[in-house]
């Protein structure tokens, strides 16, 4: 089995196009599990590791956002500047399997992937990332939310493959929380990224492993606008942390299954966004 | 032959020091040779064709799409089996492959078996087998084969053994009466080494040589030689590098299938299963249901135990039966009790087998007398610690086997040394989150956590049961300086190469002991398991070395003109006590010849009878633990801060060994009380995969703080009781009883889930 081994992203997109048919593989740890465990058998490959521009993560001040190649890998997002100007995302990335997992494992696969379990995928969601999309075609920005539409299932056209994620800098608070029933390299049975943009007086929550793609509690959050003052120096009623965590409850779409139960996944996610909400006031 | 060895200081390496294992190093630089690692020149591949129904009728087997694939040599079937077409440890049950016409009773069933000269050409041949199967509807409910609704799944039955156990007088009523229904879900030992055997056949055809991951040499070979129907002399097996067992080695896996690819094909053959077989390879420990009903007086003293335990044995019998005994004749727990009523059931059913696992139905029957005894403590109103103390069993007590308790018994002393151990700190507002329970899902603040704290203690018997002499041989030999030791005892992990050289040297007064190869070329040494080789192994190298230095003795003597009747060893010095005279161990075996080959039997025990009346079991050990577990109660996650734990050990031979042992025994417990569980759904697995069946890690692991109970055990050979088993046992409970106390729930159910804790 041939594999390719670009070193820039000119050469990555030539030789994908070349070869649409070619599987991409960056950490290998979501892959290379497909090819041990489920006999899935590539006839074709193209290595990331060697297109050093897709590890490259930068910050432009004029614009206050970040953006994170496709293949840095967790180890870099739990610690140093990444940690500080996105601390959900190292908080996401701190949960991620084992510290060899996090070594290699890299943003570009949770989003190849696209699992409704992927740990990055809530944080992207609830900061509204824009995923930087290069192709035959060139260069398209994909929000987020068009990005992912199903389980395990993401709108990258043939030979397109994502180059780097772009986030906001956001003044206030943000946090990330995975329910496992483990304390650490588990996957989750709900998680929940809230973000709180003290300075637009505004709360976006994102909610991972209860329905087939990251949900985005849009009545919630509309709820919590009108109900209360979510500007720096505000206080909150903890009635209205309960009532929002029921009403982000009810927009999960969980399933039973041998991880856990519907219900349980339900309440938890319910649990955790009247927790998060609650932390992002302290 | 009770005396123990004489303490000769504390020359290192020798018994009490923390001798290092012989393996230890290889082990951690990743040099070791596991038995998954064996080579052979010329090697096959071999793989195993399973069924994916629980059951169902085999109508027809083709397998010429796999002879059609290049590089497939050999394909074997129920119809290539020469000799027994079953196996198994007690009653041969077992078939070596489903045969057309018969059925396939469990999810995971073989069928057959290919050989061919690459792991993917075994895969690709496997597919290419053609199987049409009669799917029936399996039997899943062990209460519908007792209620005989079932319909009969084997020629043998649907039940494997019922057994009751009737004590005293069972008319007598409590004053304070507590009752509970448990439920202890299906744990699989999770070894880290999985299966894996190599078989190298000989140029004539007539027999072969096997390495093999087992935890018992000489059974493995008996049922290989019955089903290839060959003589046992001609099959020699030699211990591969074992990885972990816990139980899930002392069933035939893939023992007899590499041996007749390896016959058939005439080319060494090696199997290796993968994670996913290896769930389905292996027997687990059995899901039991165990109703209890105490009876006290109004101070909480037992008067009367009533309780029906139904054990899932699965498709095969394994050691069903014995499970079966060990759970019910641990009923009582380490609590006195005079009357009882005691009614139990192994069960046939189309789930996956099951059979031998650490603490080997005392595990079960643990669960349930301690959940028990904190329903006790509350309705007597005094604390979960002096109920346990109030009934705690002692030496010369009376047991509902009719059996006397005639081990050390220091029950009352575990509970009130754990009792001593301070407690942890209390969670500080300021805890690292990763460090509460959640870790390092960050799910919650101190401020939303409860702590409790619950109590297990246990006893648990060493050695087989019932009757059987599971014997052990060793041989120490002498040659020209060099004194070293064989046996056929299975080093899974546990540490008795380092244990046999501790022995040694520690009788010969020598440094360097060399280990011969572990294979069948001595006589047996019983299974790695029950908490016995320590014991029984270590009797017997005892026994072997001690015979080695009386013949040394009587040379020495003889040579140096020194008082035969007066020499000991002193460190690694031979003395005559009488003269003062010495001689170096160094220079006294040089030039000498000496082979002494000794058999360690345990005292006798016997069947029980109807009524379960019989002296079963050999000795037993106890342990107490009591737990310090943090809970969300909104989340239902949990973390165990804590296990305190005095354990009845007779003697530390290697502290570092012993806290070994202690410490995974918890963290398996630990699994059992929150987490491990293989999920069985219309009798298939649904997580067969460490991605789904969780173990606990580092971040799950509780401080543990120990304390031994040193009184030595006049019975066993070095003082010493296995303590391989207890430190896995009585911790589930005490878990769960924290959880309870944190919470204020029932919980009758481990592993307890999230949801069971908050919905
Ligand atoms: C033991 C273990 C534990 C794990 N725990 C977690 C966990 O806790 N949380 C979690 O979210 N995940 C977990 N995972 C899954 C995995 O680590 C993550 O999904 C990781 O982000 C995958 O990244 P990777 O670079 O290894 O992807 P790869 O395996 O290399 O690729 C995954 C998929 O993405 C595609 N892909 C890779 N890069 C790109 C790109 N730039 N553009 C387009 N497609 C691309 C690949 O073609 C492939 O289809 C775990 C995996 C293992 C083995």
């Amino acid at each position: 089995m041939p594999v390719l081994i670009p070193r820039s992203v000119d050469e990555l997109v030539e030789v994908f196009q070349e070869h649409p048919a070619a599987k991409l593989l960056a950490g290998g740890t979501d892959y290379m599990v497909e090819v041990n465990l489920h006999g899935r058998k590539p006839e074709i490959m193209i290595s990331l590791r060697q297109v050093k521009e897709l590890s490259e993560w930068s910050m432009r001040a004029s614009q206050s956002r970040i953006t994170i190649g496709a293949g840095v890998p967790y180890a870099d997002m739990e610690h140093g500047e990444i940690a500080r100007l996105v601390p959900a995302l190292a908080q996401a990335a701190r949960t991620v399997g084992s510290p060899q997992i996090r070594a290699a494992g890299t943003l570009g696969g949770n989003l190849g992937t696209c699992s409704p379990a992927g740990d990055s995928l809530p944080v992207l969601a609830a900061l509204d990332a824009t995923i930087h999309v290069i192709g035959p075609e060139g260069t398209r920005d994909i929000e987020f939310a068009d990005f992912m539409v199903g389980v395990k299932r993401n709108s990258l056209q043939p030979s397109e493959f994502v180059h780097s994620v772009s986030l906001p800098i956001i003044a206030g608070w943000q946090g990330y929380a995975k329910v496992g029933t483990r304390n650490a390299m588990v996957i989750s049975t709900a998680s929940a990224c809230l973000v709180r943009d003290s300075d637009e007086g505004i709360v976006t929550i994102a909610l991972g492993s209860v329905g087939p793609t990251i949900i985005r509690a849009h009545s919630a959050e509309a709820w919590l606008m009108k109900s209360a003052s979510l500007r720096a120096g505000a206080t909150l009623d903890p009635s209205v942390a309960e009532e929002f965590g029921r009403q982000v409850a009810l927009e999960s779409r969980p399933i039973d299954d041998h991880r856990s139960t519907a219900e349980y996944r339900r309440h938890a996610v319910g649990v955790l966004a009247q927790r998060l909400l609650t932390r992002s006031f302290s | 032959m009770s005396s123990t060895v004489a303490a000769t200081g504390t020359r290192h390496g020798t018994l009490g020091t923390s001798a290092s294992r012989p393996d230890g190093v290889a082990k951690v630089q990743g040099g070791f040779a596991f038995s998954s690692d064996m080579w052979a020149d010329n090697m096959l591949w071999g793989a195993t064709l399973r069924s994916p129904h629980p059951y169902a009728r085999i109508i027809s087997i083709d397998v010429s799409g796999a002879y059609a694939i290049d590089g497939v040599t050999t394909v074997i079937t129920a119809s290539d089996v020469p000799g027994k077409l079953t196996y198994g440890l007690i009653v041969q049950d077992q078939p070596v492959f489903a045969a057309i016409g018969d059925t396939v009773r469990y999810s995971g069933e073989p069928i057959a078996a290919v050989a061919a000269d690459h792991p993917e050409t075994c895969q690709r041949a496997l597919a290419a087998i053609k199987v049409t199967y009669e799917v029936l509807t399996p039997v899943t409910n062990p209460e519908d084969c007792i209620s005989g609704i079932a319909e009969q799944i084997h020629p043998d039955g649907n039940i494997f053994r019922h057994q009751r156990i009737i004590s005293g007088d069972t008319s007598i009523v409590g004053a304070i009466q507590v009752e509970g229904t448990y439920e202890i879900g299906m744990q699989d030992q999770a070894f880290l080494g999985l299966e894996s055997a190599l078989a190298v056949p000989d140029s004539g055809g007539v027999g072969l040589e096997m390495y093999v991951a087992t935890q018992w040499l000489h059974e493995d070979r008996k049922q290989i030689a019955d089903c290839l129907n060959i003589p046992e002399e001609n099959i020699r097996l030699v211990l591969g590098g074992v990885g972990g067992a816990f139980g899930a080695r002392e069933d035939i896996s893939l023992q007899v299938h590499t041996a007749l690819l390896a016959m058939k094909s005439g080319r060494p053959v090696r199997i290796s299963y993968g994670r996913e077989e290896s769930f389905y390879g292996h027997v687990h420990r059995h899901p039991a249901k165990i109703w209890m009903k105490h009876h006290a007086d109004t101070n909480g003293k037992i008067v009367k135990i009533e309780a029906r335990m139904v054990f899932d044995g699965g498709a095969y019998c394994s050691t069903s039966p014995a499970v079966l005994v060990n759970g019910i004749t641990h009923t009582q727990g380490p609590y006195k009790c005079d009357n009882a009523i005691v009614d139990g059931w192994a069960i046939r059913t189309n789930n996956p087998p099951c059979g031998a696992m650490r603490g080997f139905g005392v595990v079960q029957a643990c669960f349930a007398h301690e959940s028990q005894m904190e329903k006790l403590a509350a309705a007597v109103g005094i604390s979960p610690v002096d109920i346990r103390l109030l009934n705690a069993m002692e030496t010369g007590d009376r047991m509902i086997t009719g059996q006397i308790m005639d081990s050390v018994a220091p029950v009352a002393q575990c509970i009130r040394e754990t009792d001593a151990i301070p407690m942890p700190p209390p969670m500080s507002s300021t805890a690292d989150l990763r460090t509460i329970p959640g870790g390092t899902g960050l799910t919650a603040q101190p401020s939303n956590i409860k702590r409790g704290v619950g109590w297990g203690v246990s006893i648990k018997n060493l050695m087989y049961s019932e009757g059987f002499d599971d014997y052990s041989t060793a041989r120490c030999r002498i040659s020209d300086g060099v004194v070293s030791i064989k046996f056929a005892t299975s080093e899974v992990g546990q540490g008795f190469t380092m244990l046999a050289q501790q022995i040694a040297r520690t009788v010969l007064g020598v440094d360097d002991v060399f280990l011969d190869t572990i294979d069948t070329q001595v006589g047996s040494a019983g299974s790695t398991s029950a908490s016995r080789q320590t014991w029984m192994s270590g009797g017997a190298v005892q026994a072997a070395c001690r015979a080695a230095l009386e013949q040394l003795f009587d040379h020495i003597a003889t040579k140096n003109s020194m008082n035969r009747s007066e020499l000991e060893i002193d460190r690694t010095d031979i003395v005559d006590r009488l003269t003062g005279q010495r001689v170096a161990v160094l220079a006294a075996i040089q030039g000498v010849d000496i082979d002494c080959t000794e058999e360690y039997h345990h005292p006798a025990t016997e069947d029980m009878d109807e009524n379960g009346q019989g002296n079963c079991h050999v000795a037993y050990a106890f342990v107490a633990h009591r737990a310090v577990v943090d809970v969300d109660p909104e989340l239902g996650l949990v973390k165990v801060v804590q296990i305190a734990t005095a354990q009845d050990v007779g003697r530390v031979l290697n502290p570092l060994s012993a806290m070994g042992q202690v410490e995974g025994g918890i963290a398996q417990g630990l699994g059992l009380a929150v987490m491990e569980e293989i999920i069985v759904k219309d009798g298939k697995v649904s997580n067969p995969s460490f991605t789904d069946y969780l173990l606990p890690t580092f971040l799950d692991a509780p401080v543990v703080e120990m304390v031994f109970i040193e009184e030595h055990e006049p019975k066993s050979p070095l003082g010493a009781k296995g303590i391989g088993e207890p430190p896995c046992i009585s911790v589930t409970p005490a878990i769960a009883n924290a959880i309870r106390q944190a919470i204020g729930k029932e919980l009758p159910r481990v592993p307890i889930r999230p949801y069971d804790i908050c919905l």
